[in-house]
């Protein structure tokens, strides 16, 4: 059974309507890229499936409907969202981000969790009681994926991890991602514009123009569709 | 040395003040010019209460409830639907102006504009510390002070709450995708500074030995230059700030001739300017790093 099923999702701010009756699935343990251009709607799929924007549609998360929960209900049952732009705590330390990313377990839990990803992020392990906002923008979003998998969530939402990052810390990203899926079975969805990175990692993956799925297979047969190779791949 | 024990005595009062300015900072990133007539409001229900025949230290304490009770309601209906720390700024301080007028006339209607006799919360003794004179009252009062400085250090540093505080002042949004309660914590925290308003306006009226509508309004003058001294977002700072302004003010005023006390706010007001030319984030505040 699929973990999360949108259907007929619709949202947007105000009288502007962003998503137009979006439908897609997250398996657990799955990696699921959604591609867009600007605008396309992504960053909104992603606030919409977190809680952060009123929606239509219905949102089912491992059989229970969960649209119209508030954030702070969704993170509780298994779902963390790394906005765009990082969205860390930039007075706060690393090792206060964390905790915060821990909110809502238990603090035996989280001390141990915080000393697991320091040690799998070391960068983040040096700079311990560092300002997050002192940080760069590849740190940050480390901290920001390590702040997010510490409520330890059945699905984690990353908005454009790649978006102003340097390539090789962008390769870097992605390696991370594709390995904390592997070793912990977080079922990831990923909103991306680089298609190459996010498609090597993918399973599955989803084209959205202008607040429809215009595509979907799997990886591989979207990095060989000549709309996407030509529209995303830049080929 | 009577002039260091009146102008600590004086810097005292300020320091509570300021220190309060800086927990509803810290807990909303919000300043609340209200702050004072809330304080001041509070300190009238107190004196109520003591005048019914509440020993003070009981009044104190169901003052200080109240206020957290007003301070979160307060929050919840008015600030809420302002859009809270994300929503126009302007028209928060607005609206806390217009508290400001509400609160004092209403303090004014209800307990009239005639000065209410408050007594010494700690007596009227003094004793003698390197042959002046030091009320017991400064005594008592600087020993709040250093438990609350202490005690509220521990809660932003130490605790849970402090934690969310700390992290929904410094991102809204990100904290309420990490779990945190955003709306309660917020309450939480315009109650907590709305009840330490309430000591404060408390110990200003037991200092003053009275309690007006008017009296907070100096005094606040003074507790934001405290708090702008100390930094804005540091406890221990508030006091500090707060003792160095009484101080300074009380010796200034004291030992240079052409400043007389119609000239008392100028001293505190020229080291604050001097301070903030050379460490703009006050003397004990963090200052901001952000990268791009």
């Amino acid at each position: 059974m699929s973990l999360l099923t949108v259907r007929g999702l619709r949202a947007g701010y105000g009288p502007v309507e962003v998503l137009d009756g979006l439908d897609l699935d997250v398996d657990a343990g799955e990696v699921v890229v959604v591609l867009g251009a600007n605008g396309a709607g992504k960053t909104t799929t992603l606030r919409a499936l977190s809680g952060m924007i009123p929606t239509h549609g219905t949102i089912t998360l491992d059989g229970t409907d969960v649209a119209g929960r508030r954030p702070e209900d969704l993170v509780r049952l298994g779902v963390a969202h790394v906005p765009q732009g990082r969205g860390t705590f930039g007075e706060l330390d690393v090792v206060e981000n964390l905790r915060v990313g821990g909110f809502t377990r238990p603090a035996a839990e989280v001390a141990e969790d915080i000393e697991r990803w320091l040690e799998m992020f070391p960068r983040l392990g040096e700079r311990r009681h560092q300002s997050a906002g002192s940080m760069s923008g590849g740190e940050q979003q480390m901290l920001a994926i390590a702040r997010a998998l510490m409520s330890r969530p059945r699905l984690l939402l990353l908005d454009e991890p790649s978006l102003g990052l340097a390539p090789l810390v962008t390769q870097d990203v992605f390696d991370r991602i594709s390995g904390i899926n592997r070793e912990l079975g977080t079922a990831v969805l990923v909103v991306e514009q680089n298609a190459n990175l996010a498609l090597a990692v993918a399973n599955r993956g989803y084209v959205l123009e202008t607040g429809r799925i215009v595509a979907s297979g799997t990886a591989t047969e979207l990095a060989a569709d000549d709309t996407v190779r030509r529209a995303y791949l830049g080929v | 040395m009577q002039r260091v024990f009146d102008g600590l005595a004086a810097g005292a009062v300020y320091a509570i003040l300021a220190l309060a300015i800086v927990v509803i900072f810290r807990a909303s990133g919000l300043l609340n010019f209200a702050q004072g007539e809330l304080a001041m409001f509070t300190t009238f229900i107190a004196w109520t209460l003591l005048d019914a025949g509440i020993p003070w230290w009981a009044a104190t304490l169901l003052a200080m409830v109240i206020g957290f009770v007003i301070g979160a309601v307060l929050y919840r209906l008015l600030i809420v639907r302002l859009g809270g720390p994300s929503g126009n700024p302007l028209a928060i301080v607005i609206v806390t102006i217009g508290l400001f007028l509400i609160l004092n006339d209403g303090a004014g209607i209800i307990w009239g504009s005639n000065p209410a006799k408050v007594p010494r919360v700690f007596g009227d003794g003094r004793v003698e510390i390197l042959g002046a004179g030091i009320a017991v009252q400064v005594i008592g009062l600087l020993g709040v002070l250093a438990v609350l400085v202490i005690g509220f250090g521990l809660l932003f540093q130490r605790t849970k709450l402090g934690l969310a505080l700390r992290a929904v002042t410094a991102n809204q949004e990100s904290a309420a995708l990490a779990g945190v309660k955003v709306m309660t914590t917020l309450m939480i925290g315009w109650g907590l500074a709305a009840g330490i308003g309430a000591l404060a306006g408390t110990f200003t009226a037991s200092q003053n030995l009275g309690v007006d509508a008017n009296m907070m309004q100096v005094a606040l003058i003074y507790a934001f230059a405290a708090a702008t001294l100390g930094g804005f977002d540091s406890p221990l700072g508030a006091v500090v700030g707060g003792l160095i302004i009484g101080l300074v003010s009380e010796l200034v005023v004291g030992y240079v001739d052409i400043i007389g006390p119609d000239l008392r706010l100028l001293p505190g007001f020229v080291l604050v300017l001097v301070v903030l030319l050379v460490r703009p984030q006050g003397l004990f505040g963090s200052a901001r790093v952000a990268r791009a």
